[in-house]
C-alpha cells in the first residue's frame, strides 16, 4: 500500500488506548511516509474498570492518569491529539447530530483525505458504535467531491456474516516495536489485560502475546451512501 | 487505594451523616463480558452525584469483602463487594471492590462537594 498518497489522516475513537490496540501500526506507517495524523479522542475512559495491576488508579484519579497515558501514546505515535471532552459510556445518549457536526468541522479544517473509525454496530462497545456512527455521519455530510476515504474497524465475533472480510489488512510486524511501545503507555489499562492473553496452553512472552492478537490491523473501506448506520 | 480499615471507614461515614452529600454508586462487569462469553450479559449501572442526606450508615465485613448501607430520608443506598478505600485530599471517601485482576466491580463514594463530572 502507498501510504504517502494521503495528505492528512484523521483517526476518531472514543477511548484512550483504542488507537494503540487497533491502529498504532497503521498510524506509524502513515507517519513514516510523512503523512500527518490527528487523533480525535472522544473521552478519557473515565469509567474504565481496569485500575492497573496491581491497582494504582481509582475512579476519581483515572481520568487524569489516562489523559497522560493518551498524551504519551500520541507522542510515541508522533500524531496530533484533540480531546473531544465527551464522557465514557455516554456517547450513545448524546446527540449524534451535534457530534457529527463537530467531527465534520475537524475533518474539513484538517483537510483529511482519510478518516479511520469504528464500524457501527460491529465494534462491541456502545461508545465505539456511537462515535463510529457519528463519524460516518460526519463524512456523509461532506460534499461527495471533497469526501475523505473512510476506513472502519469491526470486531464483533460474527462480523463476517454481515459485512464479509475486511478489504484492508495491514501487517504491522515491521513497526511492531512502536505499537508495543504505544500500548505500554496505557499502563492502567493494558497491564492486566495483556497478562490474560494466552495462545491456548502455550505460555507466551509479552511481545508474543501482543503479536498473536494485534499483528494485523484490518479495515473495511466504507461508502457511507451505501451502508446503513 | 488500600485494603478497607473498618473503623476508619465507619468513622468517616458517621462524620458525614445528617449533612448533604454527593454519592457516586456504580457496579459493572465491564463492556466486554459478552464479547468474551456469548452467554454472559454486560451488566452495569452508575449514578454520578446523587445529592442526599443519610441519617445512618454502616460498614459490615462479609466473607471476603465489605458491605455498606446508608439509610436516607426516603430510602437506602447499598453496595457490596467492596475491598479497598481511600480518603482523597478533598476529603472524599472512595470505596471500591476489585476482582483478582484488579478490575473494578463496584464503587461507592461519598463527598461533601460534587464529584467532577
Ligand atoms: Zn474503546
Amino acid at each position: 500500500m502507498d501510504f504517502s498518497k494521503h495528505k492528512h489522516v484523521v483517526v476518531i475513537y472514543p477511548h484512550p488506548d483504542d488507537e494503540s490496540f487497533g491502529t498504532a501500526g497503521t498510524i506509524t506507517k502513515f507517519r513514516q511516509a510523512g503523512v500527518p495524523v490527528t487523533y480525535l479522542c472522544g473521552t478519557l475512559g473515565e469509567m474504565g474498570r481496569n485500575m492497573g495491576q496491581p491497582t494504582f488508579a481509582n475512579r476519581e484519579s483515572l481520568p487524569e492518569i489516562r489523559k497522560e497515558e493518551l498524551q504519551n501514546a500520541c507522542e510515541v505515535l508522533d500524531m496530533d491529539l484533540v480531546m473531544l471532552g465527551l464522557r465514557d459510556k455516554t456517547i450513545e445518549f448524546e446527540s449524534r447530530d451535534e457530534i457529527a457536526e463537530r467531527l465534520k468541522k475537524y475533518i474539513e479544517q484538517l483537510e483529511a483525505t482519510l478518516v479511520i473509525t469504528f464500524y457501527p454496530p460491529y465494534a462491541v462497545h456502545p461508545d465505539h458504535d456511537a462515535l463510529g456512527a457519528a463519524a460516518f455521519e460526519a463524512v456523509k455530510r461532506i460534499d461527495k467531491n471533497k469526501r475523505p476515504e473512510l476506513w472502519a474497524n469491526a470486531f464483533i465475533a460474527n462480523r463476517e456474516d454481515y459485512i464479509g472480510h475486511p478489504d484492508i489488512v495491514i501487517d504491522t510486524i515491521d513497526v511492531f516495536d512502536t505499537k508495543v511501545k504505544a500500548l505500554e503507555q496505557h499502563r492502567s489499562q493494558v497491564e492486566g489485560m495483556l497478562s490474560q492473553l494466552t495462545d491456548g496452553e502455550k505460555p507466551l512472552n509479552k511481545n508474543e502475546r501482543i503479536l498473536s492478537r494485534f499483528q494485523y490491523e484490518t479495515y473495511y473501506t466504507v461508502d457511507v451512501d451505501s451502508v446503513p448506520f | 487505594m488500600k485494603a478497607i480499615q473498618l473503623e476508619e471507614v465507619q468513622s468517616y461515614i458517621d462524620k458525614l451523616a445528617n449533612e448533604e452529600v454527593y454519592i457516586h454508586l456504580e457496579t459493572t462487569n465491564g463492556a466486554y463480558a459478552k464479547a468474551f462469553d456469548p452467554n454472559a450479559y454486560n451488566v452495569g449501572a452508575y449514578i454520578r452525584n446523587a445529592k442526599l442526606t443519610y441519617t445512618r450508615g454502616k460498614i459490615v465485613k462479609g466473607e471476603d469483602a465489605y458491605r455498606v448501607g446508608l439509610k436516607h430520608e426516603i430510602g437506602w443506598i447499598y453496595a457490596e463487594g467492596l475491598t479497598d478505600y481511600e480518603i482523597t485530599d478533598q476529603d472524599q471517601l472512595l470505596l471500591a471492590g476489585h476482582d483478582r485482576e484488579g478490575r473494578l466491580m463496584a464503587a461507592l463514594q461519598i463527598s461533601r462537594i460534587p464529584f467532577s463530572n
